[in-house]
């Protein structure tokens, strides 16, 4: 790998790092804001214009808050747990194509930082091993609380895990590749048997796609699927003994898994960087990297007021409830909906 | 010179997180070392190659298996060490030797079979341009069918196996 091409890979990492972390605090403010005007208050308006400085005051009482640890808990793995959450969240996005690709001083960059072969089978590994931050923290805090919220969080997480995973199944089926770029690249243009909507993967797989984003839903313990934390049973769960910035990663790992779901969903189902009904021709390639850049974006910041809103619309479920949905409901459509992919496919082929 | 750096740190990792392993008298410890080498391993796998095998590794093993395995630990509590381990008073001396024959049966399938077998069909180049994924797929549904199959059938049994066992009326 020559120099130049270390170093552009280094730039994106650090943009994208840069991009989400930044989008984690203005995302926590979003939520604050959103949630006040679908209940009808202002929301945080004290910091800066409309409140909008407010992450930053969050970030500075969470830095010079006094670091405590109980005598109790369990250090090593206290400590640990809460960058076993970061990690994960903030890894993903190493395979999610935000842009086609820029040139810059005769080099075509692609805006994707690894194109790698198994991108999608990537996500869920990543995906899977969000878990440990959370059990972890539950088990070395040793509080009953705690251990409850990693219980549940752990059952729950399995559970969803095998739904997220089949209902992709379908994607691939259509796409024929687990490379991302690629999948966004099949995407684009229109559908063969009805050619005004384009060849989205939730016109493809309209079935697939909800049964993602329920598990998304559920994959990041946002509301109705928050019963790690439920605190009106357990407390606050995995994080009750946690303080200052130790708390404040579980609380960003959250922010930054909903961001990247955001992605991967505008990815795999609303043809990613592809914008549909506009004929590109004319355009320069600059032009057009921003458009595909700004599309991504647009995308990707609907699923993310998408969390917002259904959090401040929806109850939480009851624990056998949720146990119930995953198992009975979800897994058996998800096999129906891989079933249903291959008999079309039988036909038509 | 970059892929060299990789494996020697995934290799070290790998043999670190598997002492670490054994080690540990927690339960919750022993697993997250475990969790640690397969990981590593996973490391290894994609220097070798073979990316698809990497990321079911990740999945698989520590992902799904290791999550279910401390969930049990912590529903058991046994996170202190049990009190009456029974220990036998030869054990020692048998684990050494036995320990010692494992030693050799791997050096000597290494030498016999490993190091001088003749390259396979399947050349770097071969899987690149087929892709791998695609290539497991391929052989799965192929030359490897029947084994495929009655891997599946296992699991079937096990799991109406679990659900038996799980469930006094059905």
């Amino acid at each position: 790998m020559p120099i130049a091409e270390i170093i552009i890979t280094l730039i994106k990492i650090v943009f994208i790092l840069l991009v989400i972390l930044t989008g984690v605090a203005y995302y926590s403010f979003a939520e604050r804001k959103i949630g006040g005007w679908i209940q009808d208050r202002v929301g945080p308006n004290r910091a800066g214009p409309w409140g909008i400085l407010q992450p930053l005051a969050d970030g500075v009482k969470f830095f010079f808050k006094e670091e405590v640890i109980p005598h109790h808990v369990d250090r090593p793995l206290y400590i640990l747990a809460p960058a076993l959450a970061m990690i994960p969240a903030l890894i993903t996005f190493a395979v999610v194509p935000f842009g086609s690709r820029i040139t810059l001083f005769g080099h075509a960059i692609p805006m994707q930082i690894a194109d790698v072969n198994i991108g999608l089978l990537y996500i869920f590994a990543i995906a899977s091993l969000g878990v440990y931050g959370i059990v972890l923290a539950g088990w070395a805090s040793n509080n009953k609380y705690s251990l409850l919220g990693a219980l549940r969080s752990s059952a729950q997480m399995i559970s969803y895990e095998l739904s997220l995973g089949l209902s992709i199944v379908g994607i691939l089926m259509v796409y024929e590749t687990l490379r991302l770029n690629q999948i966004v690249v099949h995407q684009g243009g229109m559908l063969e048997w009805f050619p005004y909507l384009p060849r989205w993967g939730i016109f493809v797989q309209p079935l697939g796609f909800l049964i993602f984003i329920i598990a998304a839903f559920a994959e990041t313990n946002r509301i109705p699927f928050d019963l790690p934390e439920g605190e009106a049973e357990i407390v606050a769960g995995y994080h009750t003994e946690y303080g200052s910035m130790k708390f404040a990663f579980f609380f960003m790992a959250e922010y930054a898994n909903m961001i990247t779901s955001s992605a991967v969903i505008a990815t795999l189902f609303f043809g990613g960087w592809q914008v549909p009904y506009l004929n590109l021709a004319g355009f320069s390639p600059f032009a057009v990297a921003v458009i595909h850049l700004t599309a991504f974006a647009a995308k990707t910041l609907f699923f993310a007021f998408l969390f917002i809103w259904v959090r401040w619309s929806l109850p939480r479920f009851r624990y056998d409830q949720l146990m119930g949905l995953g198992w009975k409901v979800m897994l058996p459509l998800a096999l129906v909906n891989i079933l249903v992919t291959g008999l079309i496919y039988v036909v038509k082929y | 010179m970059l892929e060299k750096i990789l494996f020697y740190t995934f290799g070290c990792g790998a043999v670190l997180t598997a002492l670490g392993m054994i080690t540990r008298r927690n339960a919750v410890y022993s697993a997250v070392y475990l969790v640690g080498c397969f990981c590593c391993v996973a490391g290894l796998y994609v220097l070798l190659n073979a990316q698809f095998l990497a990321a079911v590794q990740v999945i698989v093993y520590a992902g799904a298996i290791m999550v279910l395995f401390i969930f049990v630990i912590m529903l058991l509590r046994s996170d202190s060490p049990a009190e009456g381990t029974e220990t036998i008073s030869f054990q020692r001396i048998f684990g050494f030797v036995f320990s010692l024959i494992l030693l050799f049966q791997i050096g000597f399938i290494m030498k016999a079979v490993v190091l001088t077998a003749p390259a396979a069909e399947y050349t770097t180049e071969k899987i690149a341009s087929i892709g791998n994924t695609e290539l497991v797929g391929q052989l799965l549904f192929t030359k490897y069918l029947y084994p495929f199959e009655v891997v599946s059938i296992l699991l079937l049994a096990a799991i109406i196996g679990a659900v038996v066992l799980a469930k006094k009326k059905i």
